[in-house]
């Protein structure tokens, strides 16, 4: 059986009378892609912001790699964060930076023996993978939305994490770049070997990427299982979800 | 590092703005002390202080020249009736060049910084903050305050009396034009009034205090843009709040540093 890489228990989070997530517990394989879905402010994002410590839960254990990050110094935390990737919503590239330089940025940091040829190869190889080199000079504002979607993937992989976490991947996209980050995604994974949690309400994302889906309710886990099951479901809720996204797509 | 969270709101009763001034106390004073604890580790980031430094003092320079320029002039054209009319118009070149250098310049140059640099520093620390670039710098394990507030509030310390003494020079000369457009005076005899009359522990006290005024420029945007919240609103605030409190901190720490000075040093 392939080893746990995320390990969530009893999480609970609430903002002031607002409760988000409630006892939520999940967990991820080696490899394995994981999907998140639940409507707009169910707790999808928090609960990734809990995983990566950016926002610390009320209660409950996040355990990563059998460490429980609740329980680190930030000086420990930032040593199991290198190992992680992070996709944010709106990408979130450093504007003042070109695309070369928020490449470089996290790697010139993380290893103070690098040399600039291997940071200029590394940038390179991994602009391939996303197939961008072109824009390597380019600044953020000069990119389409898509672009910085790729851009910032190329950043979050660039230090071959074993953890990948993606906030809404391809919210704000069309629905032919939606497939295409999606299958980028996937290919990445595959190539790399990574281990991901997908949060998102993009049922296209969700049928190429997902090995398994859970899907959050009211501050609870409410179902899971594989996405066909889930599409299927006959729980009025989910039918109505599903029939939506399908109408959408 | 928790700060405090500000009320806002279009209904703000004076029970919030009074939590949020204690706020803005409380969360400048743990932001100042989280400086002070990350300043002397290392990385130091030494590249970045120097970019910060020369974008900085180019982007100020050319109105801190205009302004100090018309400093000099209006005070020297000011005070020549006046002075004349007690017949000490020879005594006008020491005046103005005193005036400018114990206080007009250093205050004048760190209100202009202030409204020019806390600013800048606040828009663009509150955008990096609204687009989570600050958060992804956080979970890339690369400590943001280090990179983006330490290295900001070193180089506004550290340029604002470079261009105070720049100030105080293109000031003086104003006041040189406004002069001789009245009455003839040679440079050389206007130059030899002015350095009689500044002594060195004139201009120590005066060039020294803009140490603390550039400080306080980088940290008030530096805090103001970090915690920024609520989208391009919260932007726009995090920018105007920082030009507000920098000049109302420049003039509170003006008077007290005055007060040290002429408590430690009373000739002065």
């Amino acid at each position: 059986m392939a080893d746990t890489i995320v390990k969530v228990e009893n999480l609970t989070k609430r903002f002031e009378e607002l409760l988000v997530l409630e006892n939520v517990s999940i967990e991820v394989l080696h490899a394995e892609n994981l999907i998140v879905f639940g409507k707009s402010g169910s707790g999808k994002s928090v609960l990734l912001k809990c995983i990566i410590g950016l926002m610390k839960p009320d209660s409950g254990d996040i355990l990563i790699n059998n460490q429980n990050i609740l329980e680190l110094s930030l000086k420990q935390l930032n040593r199991v964060r290198k190992d992680i990737g992070f996709l944010f919503q709106g990408a979130a590239l450093y504007d003042s930076m070109t695309v070369r330089e928020n490449l470089s940025f996290t790697l010139k940091r993380h290893f103070e023996e690098i040399t600039q040829k291997q940071i200029d190869d590394k940038v390179k190889y991994t602009l391939e993978l996303v197939s961008l080199e072109e824009a390597i000079d380019k600044m953020p504002s000069e990119l389409s939305g898509g672009m910085k979607k790729r851009i910032g993937l190329a950043r979050s992989i660039i230090t071959d994490p074993a953890l990948m976490l993606y906030d809404e991947p391809t919210t704000g996209l069309d629905p032919i770049t939606s497939k295409e980050i999606s299958e980028l995604i996937l290919n990445l994974q595959k190539k790399l070997n990574m281990t991901s949690i997908v949060v998102t309400h993009d049922l296209i994302c969700a049928e190429i990427i997902a090995d398994r889906v859970i899907f959050l309710k009211e501050a609870h886990v409410a179902y899971e299982g594989n996405i066909d099951e889930l599409i299927k479901s006959k729980d009025p809720f989910l039918k109505n979800f599903f029939s939506h996204e399908i109408i959408k797509v | 590092m928790n700060l405090p969270k500000h009320k806002y709101g279009r209904r703000l009763s004076y029970g919030d703005y009074l939590y949020n001034f204690f706020a803005t106390l409380t969360g400048l004073t743990i932001f100042n002390w989280e400086f002070l604890k990350q300043a002397f580790l290392p990385p130091y980031e030494i590249s970045e202080v120097k970019k910060h430094m020369t974008e900085l003092g180019v982007k100020t320079l050319g109105i801190v020249s205009i302004t100090g320029f018309i400093i000099g002039l209006v005070l020297a054209m000011q005070s020549q009736p006046v002075m004349q009319r007690f017949g000490a118009g020879d005594f006008l070149p020491g005046m103005v060049s005193l005036s400018v250098v114990r206080e007009l310049g250093p205050v004048i140059t760190a209100l202009i910084f202030a409204g020019r640099v806390s600013s800048g520093i606040g828009a663009e620390l509150g955008s990096m903050r609204v687009t989570e670039q600050i958060d992804a710098m956080e979970v890339s394990a690369i400590n943001p305050f280090k990179y983006l507030v330490v290295t900001r509030v070193i180089a506004t310390t550290m340029i604002l009396p470079i261009l105070t003494i720049y100030v105080i020079i293109i000031a003086i000369m104003g006041a040189y034009i406004a002069i001789i457009i009245v009455e003839p005076m040679s440079f050389q005899y206007y130059q030899n009034s002015v350095v009689q009359s500044i002594e060195f522990g004139d201009f120590i006290p005066g060039v020294a205090k803009t140490f603390v005024f550039g400080y306080i420029v980088g940290l008030v945007g530096s805090y103001k843009g970090y915690s920024a919240e609520g989208g391009t609103e919260g932007v726009g605030r995090a920018s105007t709040t920082s030009v507000v409190l920098a000049s109302l901190l420049i003039l509170v720490f003006d008077m007290v540093l005055v007060k040290i000075t002429l408590w430690l040093w009373p000739t002065l």
